[in-house]
């Protein structure tokens, strides 16, 4: 291994499921191989399973069928479970902000646990990819992602988009093996509210998480997009990395570093 | 307000989270985030096939009724850890109108895992390529360590085609929004 970073060539495959793009980008000994294509293969799979029993669109999913009160989460499968605790973690640990019970106009409440589901189902997708040997991959759900890069390959080069002009980007983080995560309604429109009260956050305009896994970056982001004026406050006080851009323009770097 | 519907559906998703509440506790998320090690551990999604006659009748309560108390508070962990200030970086001020390329070093800066230092370069005002010239990789051969340098802010000129970037992070995109998208772009670049 010599100390000067290889340049490898990046192959990138597209699919769509779960209503969004699924982007990989894989680089090093298994690019466009057999086992670079099982590996994708099998990756698509895992996120196909996952929408059929997550998918809110879905009225045959689990996750529809147990909101209308057809089935018990003794019916459903165990991931179920794993994901609602999730939800219950971060809905306690962003004071309610952050809530798998959605409240619609008409004041009643319904299951979207697609706030946890989207960074949960990728770690899962990507644990093929982690197997490949000598092979650097980025996994990403809709803007969201995990990466891996060998030490002798450069870390993952991740753009953060610019909510307020899709065009660009406002920042640039260097990723070896890590996730990143983005929370805003650039894209969807106001589909992100504070639990507590239903209001559609008005003072961010996106909140970007890098954490070690996208469970942790993704909720995070989404919680603290969710906390809307309080979002960089409270992923520092919670030692998370990241940067919020106020719907005012202004960017902000969170560190979690121990300065 | 509140109609009888209604009351079950927050029945059920209530029952839902004081079960949870053990699940957390029996396994913690880490579960789910396990790197290559725990691969084989998990199983498949098996989406459940047997009818559902008997669950229809009406919420049922959990089985485990353990009633949560004894779940790990983590705002508390989480508030001792020191909350480090957060800190509004400027972008490096690029010289204007420099017809070659300029290099633009920044101060180094302490991370976890280490020092960072990125270096832009600059041509005709906007900021073509950043690059990170001290990197915090340990001793280089600890493969899946997790590390990512600190989120470094650039220039309101930057482009996602200048800037040398892998992917695109960003508000969900959906698959309708997915071809005027920058991840499309470099989608299409590397097919």
């Amino acid at each position: 291994m010599s100390a000067v970073v290889t340049e490898r060539p990046v192959r990138r495959y597209v699919e769509h499921v779960m209503g969004m793009p699924i982007s990989l980008a894989l680089r090093g000994r298994h690019t466009a191989d057999a086992a670079a294509l099982d590996a994708w293969a099998e990756a698509m799979a895992t996120l196909r399973d996952v929408d059929r029993v997550f998918s809110t669109y879905r009225t045959d999913s689990h996750v529809s069928r147990l909101d209308r009160g057809e089935i018990t989460l003794a019916a459903c499968p165990p991931e179920l479970l794993e994901v609602l605790a999730l939800g219950e973690r971060w809905r306690q640990e962003s004071g309610g902000a952050f809530d798998v019970r959605r409240g619609d106009a008409s004041g009643s409440f319904h299951l979207d646990p697609s706030g946890v589901v989207k960074g949960w189902a990728v770690e899962r997708a990507a644990r093929p990819l982690r197997l490949l040997a000598d092979t650097d991959f980025c996994l990403s759900a809709g803007g969201d992602m995990a990466c891996v890069a060998a030490p002798e390959s450069a870390p993952w080069r991740v753009g953060i988009e610019d909510p307020l002009d899709l065009d660009a980007v406002v920042a640039v983080v260097p990723v070896r093996c890590g996730a990143v995560a983005t929370s805003g309604l650039a894209r969807r429109g106001a589909h992100i509210t504070d639990a507590r009260t239903g209001r559609v956050p008005t003072r961010v305009a996106s909140v970007t998480v890098v954490a070690d896994d996208l469970v942790r970056a993704d909720l995070d982001a989404t919680a603290a997009f969710a906390l809307d004026a309080e979002a960089a406050t409270w992923l520092a006080a919670r030692g998370s990395t990241g940067v919020v851009v106020w719907a005012d323009g202004r960017r902000e770097v969170v560190s979690a570093g121990r300065g | 307000m509140v109609n009888g519907m209604e009351r079950g559906v927050r029945r059920i998703v209530f029952g839902a989270l004081s079960t949870v509440t053990v699940v957390v506790l029996l396994f913690g998320y880490r579960t789910s985030t396990e790197g290559p090690a725990t691969t084989a551990a998990l199983p498949a999604i098996t989406p459940v096939t047997t009818t559902e006659s008997s669950d229809t009748t009406g919420p049922s309560t959990p089985t485990t009724t353990q009633t949560p108390t004894a779940t790990q508070t983590p705002t508390a962990t989480q508030t001792t850890q020191a909350p480090k200030a957060t800190q509004t970086t400027q972008a490096p001020k690029a010289t204007q109108a420099a017809s070659s390329p300029k290099t633009v070093t920044g101060d180094q800066e302490q991370t976890q895992w280490g020092p960072v230092q990125v270096e832009l370069t600059i041509s005709d005002g906007s900021i073509t390529d950043v690059a990170v010239p001290v990197y915090p990789s340990g001793n280089g051969r600890d493969a899946e360590i997790n590390s990512y340098a600190l989120p470094q802010l650039v220039q309101e000129t930057i482009s996602a085609q200048s800037a040398n970037i892998d992917m695109i992070s960003g508000a969900t995109v959906t698959s309708d929004g997915y071809l005027r998208s920058l991840q499309s772009a470099l989608d299409k670049a590397g097919l």
